[in-house]
């Protein structure tokens, strides 16, 4: 019988178990972006920048060349691998904590010098990593370890939209907002990850990829509601589309 | 022979060019040389200064406690440095800036009216300049040819009038003495 | 014999990377050592090399980061107050083993200080500065000439030895000029093989490049590799320059730019009859602590002159133990001492002694 493989494990992920919870979209990120790297035949020359979070050991789940940067400063790391060797994919992998507290100086210069590079943010709302802190895209009223009776404005300020305020600056090409809460949403994600890939091959510039993802352990709820959560919560506040793309006549088009 | 010279005046009137026009050309004629400026805020319009040592041997400390000659462009560029300089040292002084003496007797006080002289060539800028020439003349510790080959490379990219123009300032400041 | 050049301190220092092989330059601006930002911005590209003005230190280092991995030589200058400002990265770098030359025009401080040269970062500079068990290799220059050396030894032992290295200079050797000469160019085929690179994996297994490792167990196992190499420089490093030891009246040690002072001290107390030893480290890690041991042995003195508070000072009298005493002559602030108050403080010591 001649067997056709319908499904297989990315060539581009390595062969160690990842260590996200249950329910965490981390996994799913991580496979669409390992299948846009074996589609685009890239693997051999593309590298990693993991961060500091719950995402730290991304670099040792592909099965690519890579590193860990400190805290928020990938895009800094990035760019001194991408200015060194222009001739690699070089993208960086971040949560929330990492790009849109620690590293925001990091990641508005790189996207405003253009780097051509590809950064793949990953927003969830809280510090997983370091036990469920608030984190500075933690929404209001939302309940967090340092933030016990819900995220209060005048104490904590409000939640930054990323893709929105980096969308502003003249030197982004490509800025999308997607999500991973069903199969559409993960079909359209992939295609963003891949443009944001494909735009790099191109010289074409700096492009960011937020993802809307669930972090059932720390908001501590089921899996299949922690989605339900996301959905009726983060997508209110964070609107998907794409919010900037010069290599598209009309940029903000798609925003949903 | 070591000659130990602290050039200093108001930031713009070219002691630092001067320091380093004396460098080069100490270098030319194979001595060991070292140019020290002052740097920082006093460059933008206050009080500019920079430390030249020509001399035979290897220079060591490229900081000067006691000068072996001072050239002051104004007041108070010659009330600073004038009292460090040592027994019997010279005192270039720019007398078109510079109407009074030093508070000291022993030392060999040489005026110079350099504005004027510039005014007279009809750019102001080349004061320094003169200055230079006369301090070389005095001092002799360069020959006045390797001071116009240092004129020459400092201004090699810029325009040919402008070297006319020094090398003519060069040769009053020297005609000076 | 090459042409000898007139060159401004901070100019010879990035000109001399260039000649090492260097292609890659981040920096940010801050006096005294701006010169050599600028230099580079002007020099690189007509060299081939990348010169990339970052929006602070802390990205300058992740920059050097991520172009160290990449198996180049980089670069960056700084002063004091930015040096402290890449303390974490190069704490990664160190962790990381990655190789990466940064040259600190010391300033005065602490805090904001001032522009004008100084000696207060050899603590910084020699003992660590970030966290984390490591030390950086510490070259001091006390002349351009010098500098110019050092820095394209910066280059290959920061690759024999994948380590950050740091070349300590100070607002002086920046800011002043004299008459230099600079070796050839290196050529860029001549620089090592580095293997261990993120140049993508093709036919090999993925390079992975960290100083991390959650299991306690582990990362001491790298801490334990990180120390054999720090004991294998310490073995064939370690630099000095020594001058007129032999029936010297009191030994003094000193360096950078007041190991340079000295060479005016001893030749004008020469004058005043008093013989004055020089013992001027040039690693200031890995410190020349057994020289320093063995010469302390034939003298009643060892005096420590620095434009600190007394940082080398520590490690001299590790060297020095019971064998001299070990009297301290400092300024602070970027105030730099003449050789006349040297001379004087060493007078009376050596008198002091005579009456005992």
């Amino acid at each position: 019988m001649n067997a056709k493989v319908v499904m297989k494990r990315p060539d581009s992920l390595s062969k160690i178990d990842f260590t996200y919870c249950p329910g965490c979209h981390h996994g799913i990120v991580h496979r669409l972006i390992a299948e846009v790297i074996d589609e685009l035949g890239i693997r051999e020359k593309t590298v990693i920048v993991a961060p500091v979070g719950c995402s730290v050991f991304a670099y040792t789940f592909f099965e690519i060349d890579g590193t860990v940067a400190s805290h928020g400063r990938a895009p800094a790391v990035a760019t001194g691998m991408k200015r060194a060797r222009p001739d690699r994919i070089i993208f960086t992998y971040q949560g929330d904590g990492d790009l849109a507290a620690i590293g925001t100086t990091e990641i508005v210069h790189a996207a405003n010098r253009g780097e051509n590079i590809t950064v793949i943010f990953i927003n969830n709302a809280v510090y997983g990593m370091t036990g469920g802190q608030m984190a500075p895209t933690t929404l209001i009223g939302q309940r967090t370890t340092t933030t016990i009776h819900g995220r209060d404005p005048k104490a904590a300020g409000y939640p930054i939209r990323i893709c929105e305020m980096l969308s502003q600056l003249e030197g982004p090409t490509y800025i999308e907002r997607v999500a991973v809460d069903t199969p559409q949403h993960v079909m359209k994600a992939k295609k963003a990850i891949k443009k944001a890939f494909e735009n790099q091959i191109n010289g074409l510039g700096f492009s960011l990829i937020e993802v809307l993802s669930t972090c059932p352990t720390n908001w501590g709820l089921p899996p299949v509601e922690a989605i339900k959560w996301l959905q009726e919560n983060m997508m209110k506040f964070y609107p998907l589309g794409v919010y900037k793309d010069k290599t598209r006549e009309e940029a903000k088009e798609g925003i949903v | 022979m070591t000659n130990k010279l602290i050039a200093a005046g108001f930031g713009g009137q070219g002691m630092m060019l001067l320091g380093q026009l004396i460098a080069y050309a100490g270098m030319l004629e194979g001595k060991h040389v070292t140019w020290l400026p002052s740097y920082g805020p006093e460059m933008r319009g206050g009080t500019a200064n920079c430390t030249v040592i020509v001399s035979d041997k290897p220079i060591g400390s490229p900081v000067v406690a006691t000068p072996t000659e001072v050239i002051a462009m104004n007041i108070p560029s010659m009330l600073k440095f004038s009292p460090a300089l040592v027994e019997n040292g010279k005192l270039f002084l720019n007398s078109s800036m510079i109407d009074r003496e030093p508070p000291r007797t022993d030392l060999e006080i040489i005026k110079v009216p350099a504005n004027e002289i510039a005014d007279e060539l009809g750019n102001l800028m080349v004061a320094n300049i003169i200055m230079l020439g006369a301090y070389i003349k005095k001092t002799g510790i360069l020959s006045q040819d390797s001071i116009k080959s240092a004129l020459e490379h400092k201004l090699m990219r810029k325009k040919k009038e402008l070297l006319e123009l020094d090398i003519k300032a060069f040769e009053r400041g020297t005609a000076l003495l | 014999m090459a042409e000898k050049v007139l060159v401004k301190g901070n100019e010879a220092l990035g000109e001399a990377a260039i000649r090492a092989g260097c292609r890659y330059y981040f920096g940010y601006p801050i006096t005294p050592q701006s010169e050599l930002t600028e230099y580079m911005s002007r020099r690189l590209p007509e060299v081939g090399g990348v010169f990339l003005q970052a929006e602070s230190e802390v990205s300058v280092v992740n920059m050097l980061y991520g172009a160290s991995c990449m198996g180049v030589r980089v670069m960056t200058s700084t002063s004091s107050p930015g040096f402290s400002l890449m303390q974490e990265g190069i704490s990664y770098m160190a962790g990381a083993e990655l190789p990466a030359v940064f040259i600190n025009v010391v300033r005065g401080g602490p805090g904001l200080g001032d522009i004008q040269p100084a000696q207060g970062d050899y603590l910084q500079a020699t003992k660590g500065g970030g966290h984390g068990d490591y030390r950086l290799i510490v070259l001091g220059p006390s002349t351009i000439q010098e500098a110019i050396e050092l820095v394209m030894l910066a280059f290959d032992l920061a690759d024999e030895y994948r380590t950050p290295v740091e070349v300590l200079a100070d607002g002086m050797i920046g800011q002043m000029m004299e008459p230099v000469e600079f070796p050839e160019m290196r050529s860029l085929d001549t620089l090592p093989e580095k293997p261990w690179a993120l140049t993508g994996a093709k036919g090999r297994k993925p390079n992975k490049i960290t100083s991390f490792d959650l299991d306690p167990y582990k990362l001491e196992e790298m801490n334990l590799r990180y120390e054999a190499t720090r004991k294998r420089i310490i073995a064939n490093e370690q630099r000095w320059e020594e001058e007129n030891i032999e029936g010297a009246d009191i030994l003094v040690a000193a360096y950078g730019t007041v190991g340079r002072i000295m060479k005016t001290v001893m030749e004008m107390a020469r004058e005043r009859g008093i013989k004055v030893g020089l013992f001027r480290p040039i690693t200031l890690w890995p410190f020349p602590y057994k020289r320093l041991e063995e010469l302390s042995k034939g003298v009643d003195t060892v005096f420590t002159v620095e434009m600190s508070g007394g940082q080398m000072l520590e490690d001299v009298k590790l060297a020095v133990k019971d064998n001299a005493k070990t009297p301290f002559y400092g300024r602070m602030g970027g105030v730099v001492p003449t050789p006349e108050e040297i001379l004087d403080q060493i007078e009376s010591l050596v008198k002091g002694s005579e009456n005992r």
